[in-house]
């Protein structure tokens, strides 16, 4: 007796909570997001406060379409195949309307590579890597931070104005830094025949040892360099770099390094005068900026790096997205996301109908010093739509669908 | 000129930091017989703690103070570590110690960043070094000299340790021959103790001295762990000299190579490593290891075919794994699968170390061999899935078949290493080689034909080959082979003195143990739909490691409970928080605490004790045959 009315108690209880679960599934849209957490949390942290904020922000302005918006998120050991799995688990156990972010570019990828095979919606937040929009691109992956080429592409529209006719080159032995060099040096040379490449070194990424790249490079006495480190290397290099006067009387182009998230690490080392990608937050006077620091610094009580710009805008445009398709059909989605129009904090954006990147752009600058700590100066917004090649080169490099 | 002696004396400053870190590593090493993973933790741990002291007090004393006074702080964490957690577990199998450094190892990562916070610190320099000394036009820093100077000085303090105080003779006996140490009544416990805590030191010593010219980060064990492995090895275990001098070398032709070869730093080290264990298999200043005196085959229980009962009950399991695609959705259906190839690589490895007795640590390079297999046959050549999938794993087998040539050369832990390098060889090689590997951004879109499509077709064709695989490697075990092969494992000169040709029959193990990892590599790339370096990678080779030993080495299906237990937590933890490599190690610690033989090996235990009872009578018999070795 006691027990069958047990039965029949737990029985109620799990229909009740499934017409809960599908009554609350009919009034949320969810969206499945991946990103390395637990491997780089200097960049996923702010990163995760950022996206929070935006959902925080869409559904206290009513959702998406009144829906409430949703977002799961995973975090995928800084493996690929593990990334997989998480987006299966998405895709498959909570049926996301659609997956976003991804920080390494063999990352985004793969999960590129997925959303293709499966058929969904993917917004690749992070991964820098050209093969994502272009030789590897596919109909269900769009790309919002502005990729390597775009970003080689605003250094070297800086870097081709300095004197220097001998570069050397210093970038992280993998695919992202073998690409950023490849692209710098092939724009560079075409705004600049006259440059001679005299040296390239390629420590490990995460594990260079300082010492002897620094005595290699100043060996081939190049009167500028290139750098494309970040993170713990860039420290080891330019502590390095400083004690042995490397920089003095060279210029320096470097990658991502006025981004706070590596800047900052610097403090009193930060070396002056470098060309730099990054975001000075401190700098931006726009409306859209201003609004979006004063609504980041008010929730958490701390600067903005460009990890929460990038998470901010990732949740914001994947809502535009669904709001304008009004529907959670991954066909719909591509029709809308391509070509739209979505603000951000830097500045309206489109993401492009003809490989599916967005023209979220950069901050370039010089690096200095200000009271012990590194900022960007002199720092100008280059849209990212002015550094793409052009579309018969893009058509070209991508497959057909 | 002066560019040359400047970039050796760069080199010089270099091999000093290794250099502090590996002698630490060594001495533990040589007297407990630990392969200690935490290593770099405590390395990681030396430099952290040292960053807070240095940065709350200021000058040239709160610096060098807080240097060393970090050091003994890291170092009694140290001792505490050993005593509470490593002394329960000096008599689990062999290299059963390796896994509950590794789940301090995972635990430490996430601690660090809960207690540090995820951003890199900067440290101050070293007051007194914080400049560069003009040599003929190139600078030299002063901290670099400091450290040149450092690592000798380090070297001739532990000579003298060694070699002048009571203690030091004991360290040095219990290197030789710690059975003998124990039996002449020296108290084992604390010699040990003091030893871990010691090697601890000069990690965490090695740690805090990098903070003047390092980020202070949450990846700087994993960058130094190997590396110092590496480093131990080449010099010969247990040899401090051999460890300098190995530093030396690998630190002075990193700083020359890059000037001739830029991209060789990835690889140097493992080069290094390879050449001059088939040269010279005991490294740089190693001796021939005396024959071990504990066979592990005397210790644990007989093994045995499975009974009739057993085998139906082995059947009605597979049936309910197969029945899995009934109940669990698409993504429990592949989960599963992934499940079932992990359980083909590990008991592929479990084989290798359980029946053969050769604990490989770079097993994943035939996993991804065969990945890769698969990958070239179906993009390049455009071969059908199943062709594929037969010929894949081909690419494992050649690769097993050069490598354990080799590597079955050499015993113990220079067997380990060495597969190591090799391991790190081939990764380096898919790496770097981007034409036709793609790099690190890997071949994509390797997915399975229609009619494997379906997760629960993939999945019924996985636990399938799963199955075909266990079965396949037990009646090995219980073959003419299977006994050879543990003959080998147990004594080599008694089988080699009747007659088994051990080499060949161990060589043999490798390249079948290889192909069955290239079986689930090849699975394993139609899983994901591509393939990347890191399934070639160090931690995927740890992983099936973990999973060896988790099951239990001396058991003879362990390999299949431990994959199941560790993939399916691991994937569990991922998916449900960020903490998941504190939770997992923690876990790990836990288990190793409890099962210190492995979960099938404690339930095996178990069940023996209650079968026959007699447990003493059987230890008795098996010391008496020990000595008798």
């Amino acid at each position: 007796m006691r027990r069958s009315r047990f039965i029949l108690s737990a029985g109620l209880a799990v229909i009740l909570a499934g017409m809960a679960n599908t009554a609350m599934a009919q009034s949320e849209i969810k969206i499945g997001e991946i990103n390395s957490y637990s491997l780089l949390p200097a960049f996923t942290e702010p990163y995760r406060k950022g996206w929070q904020l935006a959902v925080e922000e869409i559904n206290a302005a009513g959702g998406i379409n009144g829906k409430k918006l949703v977002v799961i998120s995973k975090d995928d050991s800084g493996k690929p195949a593990d990334a997989q799995t998480a987006a299966n688990e998405l895709v498959s156990s909570e049926n996301v309307a659609m997956l976003a972010g991804t920080f390494l570019s063999n990352i985004g990828l793969a999960v590129s590579d997925f959303a293709n095979q499966k058929k969904v919606f993917f917004l690749a937040a992070e991964p820098l890597t050209d093969a994502i929009t272009w030789s590897k691109g596919n109909r269900y992956t769009f790309r919002l931070r502005p990729s390597n080429y775009m970003q080689a592409a605003m250094l070297v529209e800086a870097a081709a104005k300095l004197p220097a006719k001998r570069w050397a080159t210093i970038a992280p032995n993998y695919e992202y830094g073998q690409s950023a060099v490849a692209v710098f040096k092939k724009l560079m040379s075409e705004k600049r025949p006259d440059i001679q490449w005299v040296d390239e070194q390629w420590p490990p990424q995460g594990k260079i040892d300082a010492g002897p790249v620094v005595q290699a490079v100043a060996a081939a006495n190049p009167e500028a360099i290139l750098n494309v480190t970040f993170g713990a290397d860039l420290v080891k290099l330019v502590r390095e770099g400083n004690t042995r006067g490397l920089f003095k009387n060279r210029a320096v182009v470097s990658f991502l390094t006025g981004e706070p998230e590596y800047l900052d690490p610097l403090k009193d080392e930060t070396p002056e005068g470098w060309i730099v990608t990054g975001y000075p937050w401190y700098d931006i006077k726009t409306p859209e900026h201003a609004a979006f620091l004063k609504a980041y610094q008010t929730k958490y009580n701390d600067y903005p790096r460009l990890g929460s710009i990038v998470g901010y805008e990732t949740i914001k445009a994947a809502a535009a997205i669904l709001t304008k398709a009004g529907s959670t059909d991954p066909e719909k989605l591509i029709a809308a996301a391509e070509g739209l129009k979505v603000s951000s904090p830097f500045g309206e954006i489109t993401f492009r109908k003809i490989d599916h990147q967005s023209t979220l752009g950069a901050f370039v600058g010089k690096t200095a010093l200000k009271d012990g700590k590194g900022v960007m100066v002199d720092s100008v917004y280059r849209n990212g739509a002015d550094y793409l090649p052009s579309d018969a080169e893009v058509e070209k490099m991508r497959p057909k669908d | 000129m002066a560019f040359f002696v400047v970039q050796f004396l760069t080199g010089l400053a270099s091999a000093a930091s290794l250099f502090l870190v590996a002698s630490g590593l060594s001495i533990i090493f040589g007297v407990t017989r630990i392969v200690n993973f935490a290593h770099g933790a405590f390395y990681m741990l030396g430099a952290y703690v040292a960053y807070t002291l240095t940065e709350r007090f200021a000058g040239a004393f709160g610096f060098w103070g807080g240097i060393v006074a970090a050091a003994i702080v890291v170092a009694v964490i140290g001792a505490v570590v050993e005593i509470v957690l490593l002394r329960r577990i000096y008599h689990a199998p062999e290299l059963f110690q390796l896994l509950a450094t590794f789940g301090l190892t995972l635990m430490v990562e996430d601690l660090v960043v809960l207690t540090w916070g995820p951003n890199d610190l900067l440290g101050r320099r070293a007051p007194g070094f914080k400049g560069a000394v003009d040599f003929f036009g190139q600078s030299v820093p002063s901290y670099d000299l400091f450290l040149i100077v450092f690592g000798p000085v380090v070297l001739g303090i532990l000579w003298l340790l060694f070699q002048r105080t009571r203690w030091g003779v004991l360290v040095r006996a219990a290197t030789q021959d710690r059975d003998m140490v124990a039996a002449l009544g020296v108290n084992q416990k604390w010699l040990f103790t003091s030893v871990f805590a010691v090697g601890v030191f000069l990690a965490a010593l090695g740690g805090a001295l990098q903070i003047p010219r390092d980020a202070v980060n949450h990846a700087m064990d994993l960058r130094v762990i190997v590396d110092v492995f590496v480093v131990v090895v080449i010099g010969g275990l247990g040899s401090i000299l051999g460890a300098f001098v190995a530093a030396v070398l690998v630190s002075e032709l990193n700083a020359f190579g890059i000037l001739i070869f830029p991209k060789i730093s990835i690889i140097l080290v493992f080069l290094v490593m390879a050449v001059v264990l088939i040269v010279r298999p005991w490294g740089l200043f190693g001796k021939r290891e005396a024959p071990a005196r504990r066979t592990p085959g005397l210790t644990v229980n007989p093994w045995r075919p499975l009974t009739g009962s057993e085998r139906l009950a082995a059947c009605a399991l597979l049936l309910c794994a197969a029945a899995l695609p009934l109940v669990g959705g698409n993504y429990a259906v592949s989960v599963g699968s992934e499940i079932a190839i992990f359980v083909i690589f590990a008991i592929s490895l479990h084989v290798l170390m359980a029946v053969g007795g050769l604990a490989s640590f770079g097993h994943a390079a035939y996993f991804g061999l065969g990945a890769y297999g698969v990958a070239f046959l179906a993009k390049m050549a455009g071969l059908p899935m199943i062709a594929c999938l037969l010929l894949g794993p081909l690419l494992g087998c050649v690769g097993a078949a050069v490598f354990g040539f080799f590597a079955v050369q050499l015993s113990g832990v220079y067997f380990a290493m060495l597969t190591l390098a090799f391991a790190q060889i081939v990764w380096s090689v898919a790496f770097q080689w981007v034409e036709v590997t793609g790099g690190d951004n890997g071949i994509l879109s390797v997915w399975p034909e229609r009619w494997a499509a379906s997760p629960s077709h993939f999945y019924w064709l996985t636990l399938a080959i799963a199955a075909l695989a266990a079965v396949g490697l037990r009646i090995l075990v219980f073959s003419p082979f299977g006994f050879a092969l543990r003959a080998m494992r147990d004594s080599p000169l008694r089988s080699e003195a009747i007659g088994i040709n051990g080499k060949r029959i161990q060589w043999t193990a490798f390249v079948i143990s290889g192909t069955v990892a290239g079986v689930a590599g090849a699975l394993f790339a139609y899983l994901k739909g591509s393939v990347f370096p890191d399934s070639l990678g160090i931690p995927l080779s740890v992983d099936a490691l973990v999973m060896v030993l988790l099951g239990g080495v001396e058991t003879v299906s362990g390999g299949i409970i431990g994959a199941i237990v560790y993939k399916a937590l691991n994937i569990w933890l991922v998916s449900q928080t960020d903490l998941s490599k504190l939770v997992l190690g923690a876990f790990i610690v836990l288990i190793v605490v409890a099962f210190p033989k492995g979960v099938v090996g404690m339930l095996e235990m178990i069940r023996h004790r209650h079968r026959d009872g007699t447990p003493k009578a059987t230890s008795l018999i098996a010391s008496r045959i020990e000595t008798a070795e």
